[in-house]
């Protein structure tokens, strides 16, 4: 692990705003280090597998979460060369357009900083142990599965097609 | 010897409970035979995520005196 990478993870009920929260974390950083930010939000839609949804509540398992956040922004710090990652994530009750969860890469240099933003998001929705269940017009249902990354899986596709070994 | 175990999302609700305390004979016991004593022998559903202090593993896991077990459906945050 790069053991100079800073790591935040936050699991929180409250609702936070993104841009506030990733510029209150920046100012607590030597940014004058950095070449570049990326950031991803994802938020709530109002509709999902064709159906509207009014609310959903985010049902977590407290403890293991945080354990499994940290170990993914650990593995992306030894992936990769980058200064800080910062995640926020929320539990409880989510409306429509609320941000319910924050990847901040602060790097040197943006390839990196892409890289280990991806990476994080999509190991965090494939591990982190987290539930959606969602308010429709036909009653309360869980979320079963998540959406996949389509440029991750066009990314396999195209490696598999060109019988591309990965190597790393 | 006393294992907890804990239920989340849809498994809480198949399951009619969050948590629950099982006291086992013996020094040791697998996954697998800690789910059929609390679901009167059914199949666990086969998506079912299995975690013991935490960490993912499978039925085939062994666990001991006080340790946490959780079943859960596949995660679905971010």
């Amino acid at each position: 692990m790069n053991a100079k990478t800073g790591i935040t993870v936050l699991v929180q009920e409250e609702s936070f705003d993104p841009c506030q929260l990733t510029a209150a974390h920046q100012a607590t950083l030597d940014a004058s280090k950095c070449g570049g930010i990326v950031t991803f939000v994802g938020t709530m839609r109002d509709y999902n597998d064709g159906h509207s949804v009014s609310s959903m509540y985010l049902d977590h398992y407290p403890g293991m979460t945080e354990r499994h956040i940290e170990k993914v922004c650990q593995e992306a710090a030894e992936k990769w060369e980058v200064i800080d990652i910062l995640v926020a994530h929320r539990y409880g009750e989510i409306k429509p357009s609320d941000a319910i969860v924050l990847v901040a890469v602060w790097s040197a240099h943006r390839a990196n900083a892409f890289d280990a933003c991806r990476f994080v998001i999509n190991y965090l929705k494939e591990r982190a142990p987290f539930w959606k269940r969602e308010s429709t017009p036909a009653g309360e249902r869980w979320v079963e599965h998540n959406t996949k990354d389509p440029a991750a899986e066009a990314s396999a596709a195209a490696v598999s097609a060109a019988g591309i070994r990965r190597t790393g | 010897m006393n294992i907890k175990i804990r239920y989340f999302a849809s498994m809480r609700d198949r399951m009619g409970r969050a948590e629950e305390t099982v006291s086992v004979d013996g020094d040791a016991v697998t996954v697998a035979d800690l789910w059929k004593k609390v679901s009167s022998g059914q199949d666990l559903p086969g998506s079912t995520l299995i975690a013991v202090n935490m960490e993912y593993t499978d039925g085939a896991a062994t666990v001991k005196n006080g340790d946490e077990v959780a079943f859960f459906p596949p995660v679905t945050g971010g």
